[in-house]
């Protein structure tokens, strides 16, 4: 079949979406752990801030990358009309 | 569609209210346990009933989940929901390794121990946007199923199915022998009684009701084991840090540890024992340096000290110990040798300790850089291996939509995230216990635990008075890592009925991990290679029944290579990722975002990480004995570094130089980048 471009600027969208979170993802994973010597200078709740991120931030920032993916996903299936119904 | 979304929602409901039930039972379990204790239940007792209880359940479970069906035996009949996924997943991914042995690596490495962390939590950003959405509108069975539909051919199928089991089978046995130490631990049953005992719990279960069954089981087990997880933490927490929630709280807890560290590394009998290591290890250099003269004067000085002993006519228990020391004395030069070398590993302990904020130790500044590329190696292959593992992906093929496959992730990571986050937090609440209560006491008097450990096993946990002060020093403890979590409750002084639920939470991580495996081989053989390669036309009934004596035969021979004892499991659970890493992940994600990857493109891209990352370990891992010069000082376990990019880059110049896929194959890729296409002509999903 032959995709419409509105089905193409889903898609690209998509994409975007993808694209700037796994930028999030790459930031408070590599560069945090390049860094960390640097971050443990800071300090946060009590622990050194390169610490804490290893140990918990970046732990809870993966957690809101995916739960965020889906919610704009979600909405941007119900937009585009791609969804497949209530099934839950 | 109506009566379809109202049965989803029933089911969800029901099974809420199954799980609270089961979860409050199993509570009332424990404290009836509990009470049972204070009235003269032995110790042994406890164990019984935890180990047969949760075994019994678990086969219970498979009992009543039992299918004869093919999509509910491969893909639980593909109406699990996101939030119940999620926990299953959760169960699937935290083998025995991550809840035992987590915080003991955390505790012993410090810093550079979170790469795990990272590396076991951040994987899953990657198969949220890159692969279970994806994967689970393609709707097939198995991994292979999706790299042999997108690629075409036998032969990407044959990769696929050899990749999935070594890999697959590698971390099995791991699991294996987990659950056989656990067993072993806490009844006092022989080890391999355990491997047996725990192995039957989970056949009877997984060849029942095959995914279905394993789902419903995994969800259960998770309970299971983060209740165990939290209890010891939270008491320990609580009583050190003053709120019940310490994972927030210990950024101070971990100050007082640094400066503890600070006072043991100042402290002048410190510096004593940890000299007596140092001039150790320097003696035992210096007499491999010139090994005839020490081994030829060693034994005359010896023999002196015996017949000075006699003619000086001292005391006989002197006379004793220089006889003793003769007796004693090396017989040959290869097990002289075998004791200086002994001897210059002490050097090891003559070191202060390490500073547990501080990232990436090292003399200087090279060995610091290195150990920061090792850390971002560690995470890196850690991460994509997760996003490959086969029996992850296969969890979301399970989900009823794509949207829930996508939430489905979201509730997996959560999970995961309670324990990984808590591991941490248990290192540094133990290790403060450590410092504050056993460095410094006398060896007359230690800790009750300390002793007891100390006593039952000197492998975990052992205390010797080197410089003969009768004080406890910190140089003169050796803990074995998965200490931490087995001897948590006895730290934090709770009674041993929660000794019995950490065992059974352990017992719960590595059955699920080992129950998700088998199965993902089984299939691999069954469908992939039986079904799709063999014998096409088999009936639905033959195939199902052929993958349950599959699952028998591969578990009978997981558990016989496991009574083998292979060596370093940590480095072999570790290779599993890498070469995951580096055979499934390029063609995975290459094959839905961009078109134009083709059947050699993957082939040879396969066939080039895989080489790659094999060569990189055999010729640098110690135990094949080439030790070649290391790239970058990159440990073997990181081979993946090189073996995706290489992956990625053939798969890339490949596909272009040879002709571009057909157009079925690019109707796939459309069909499964829209969870809904109107006017997709292609069957949605395998039933």
């Amino acid at each position: 079949m032959q995709l419409t471009a509105k089905h193409e600027e889903y898609w690209r969208k998509n994409l975007v979406y993808t694209a700037i979170l796994l930028f999030i993802w790459f930031v408070v994973t590599f560069v945090e752990a390049w860094y960390a010597r640097e971050l443990n200078a800071f300090t946060f709740l009590g622990f050194p801030f390169g610490f804490y991120m290893s140990a918990q931030g970046s732990l809870a920032i993966y957690v809101v990358i995916i739960g965020v993916y889906a919610m704009l996903m979600r909405r941007l299936d119900l937009e585009y009309n791609v969804d497949e119904g209530d099934l839950e | 569609m109506s009566s379809q979304v109202f049965s989803h929602k029933t089911f969800n409901q029901s099974l809420k209210k199954y799980y609270s039930f089961y979860t409050g039972g199993f509570i009332a379990f424990v404290l009836v346990l509990a009470v049972a204790e204070q009235i003269g239940m032995s110790r042994a007792w406890i164990g019984y009933w935890f180990l047969f209880a949760t075994i019994g359940l678990y086969a219970g479970i498979g009992i009543m989940a039992r299918t004869a069906e093919v999509a509910e035996y491969y893909v639980a009949g593909r109406r699990v929901p996101a939030f119940f996924n999620g926990m299953a997943t959760g169960a699937d991914w935290m083998s025995a390794a991550s809840f035992i042995g987590m915080a003991g690596t955390l505790f012993l490495g410090g810093f550079d121990g979170l790469a795990w962390v990272m590396g076991w939590t951040g994987g899953y950003c990657l198969v949220a946007l890159f692969l279970a959405p994806y994967l689970r509108k393609f709707g097939q069975f198995t991994i292979p199923d999706f790299l042999a539909e997108r690629y075409g051919g036998n032969i990407v199928r044959t990769i696929g199915i050899i990749s999935a089991i070594t890999c697959s089978f590698v971390y099995v046995v791991a699991q294996i022998y987990g659950v056989g130490l656990i067993t072993s631990r806490f009844t006092g049953l022989e080890f391999g009684i355990g491997v047996f005992v725990g192995l039957s719990g989970i056949l009877v279960c997984s060849m029942l009701g095959g995914m279905k069954a394993v789902t419903w089981t995994q969800v259960a087990q998770y309970i299971i084991l983060i209740i165990a997880y939290m209890t010891p933490v939270v008491w320990l927490g609580t009583k050190h840090t003053g709120i019940p929630i310490p994972q927030f709280a210990y950024g101070y807890t971990l100050q007082k540890v640094g400066d503890l560290e600070k006072k043991i590394t100042a402290d002048p009998k410190e510096q004593e024992v940890r000299k007596i290591f140092a001039d150790r290890a320097a003696a035992g250099r210096a007499a491999l340096a010139a090994p005839d003269k020490s081994y030829a004067e060693g034994k005359a000085k010896v023999e002196k000290a015996l017949a000075d002993a006699k003619t000086a006519n001292v005391p006989a228990d002197q006379i004793a110990a220089a006889e003793k020391s003769v007796a004693a004395y090396p017989k040959d030069m290869a097990a002289a040798k075998a004791g200086w070398t002994r001897e210059t590993g002490l050097a090891a302990r003559a070191a202060p300790p390490r500073p547990h904020a501080e990232p990436f130790v090292g003399k200087d500044e090279a060995a610091r850089n290195t150990a920061r590329l090792n850390f971002i190696g560690i995470v890196f292959c850690m991460m994509f291996g997760t996003a490959a593992l086969p029996h992850i992906l296969m969890r979301y093929y399970t989900t009823p939509s794509v949207q829930q496959a996508r939430v489905s992730v979201f509730w997996s990571l959560f999970f995961i995230f309670l324990l990984y986050f808590t591991a941490p937090c248990l290192a540094v609440l133990a290790k403060y216990d450590m410092y504050s209560n056993l460095v410094g006491s006398s060896f007359a008097s230690l800790p009750a635990w300390a002793a007891a450990w100390a006593k039952v096993d000197p492998g975990l946990l052992n205390i010797t008075d080197f410089n003969k002060d009768g004080i406890v020093q910190w140089a003169e403890v050796v803990i074995g890592g998965d200490l931490i979590v087995l001897a948590t409750p006895e730290i934090a002084g709770l009674p041993y009925v929660v000794s019995g639920l950490v065992a059974a939470g352990g017992l719960a991580a590595a059955l699920s991990t080992a129950d998700g495996l088998l199965l993902t081989i089984a299939n691999a053989l069954s469908h992939d290679l039986y079904y799709k390669m063999i014998d096409p036309h088999a009936s639905t009934t033959k195939r199902v029944t052929i993958s349950k004596v599959l699952l028998v035969v591969v578990a009978i021979i997981a558990a016989y290579v496991t009574s083998l004892k292979p060596g370093d499991i940590l480095f072999l659970v570790g290779a599993a990722f890498s070469l995951a890493a580096s055979a499934f992940f390029p063609p995975l994600v290459m094959g839905v975002f961009w078109k134009r990857a083709n059947k050699w493109g993957a082939i040879i891209g396969m066939a080039a990480g895989l080489a790659i990352c094999v060569y990189y370990m055999v010729t640098r891992y110690p135990f094949f004995g080439i030790n070649m010069p290391l790239w970058f000082g990159l440990s073997p376990v990181s081979a993946g570094m090189f073996g995706l990019p290489l992956g990625v880059i053939t798969i890339f110049v490949v596909s272009l130089l040879t002709s571009p896929p057909s157009r079925e194959v690019q109707e796939l890729v459309e069909h499964v980048r829209y969870p809904q296409l109107t006017g997709d002509t292609m069957v949605s999903e395998a039933r």
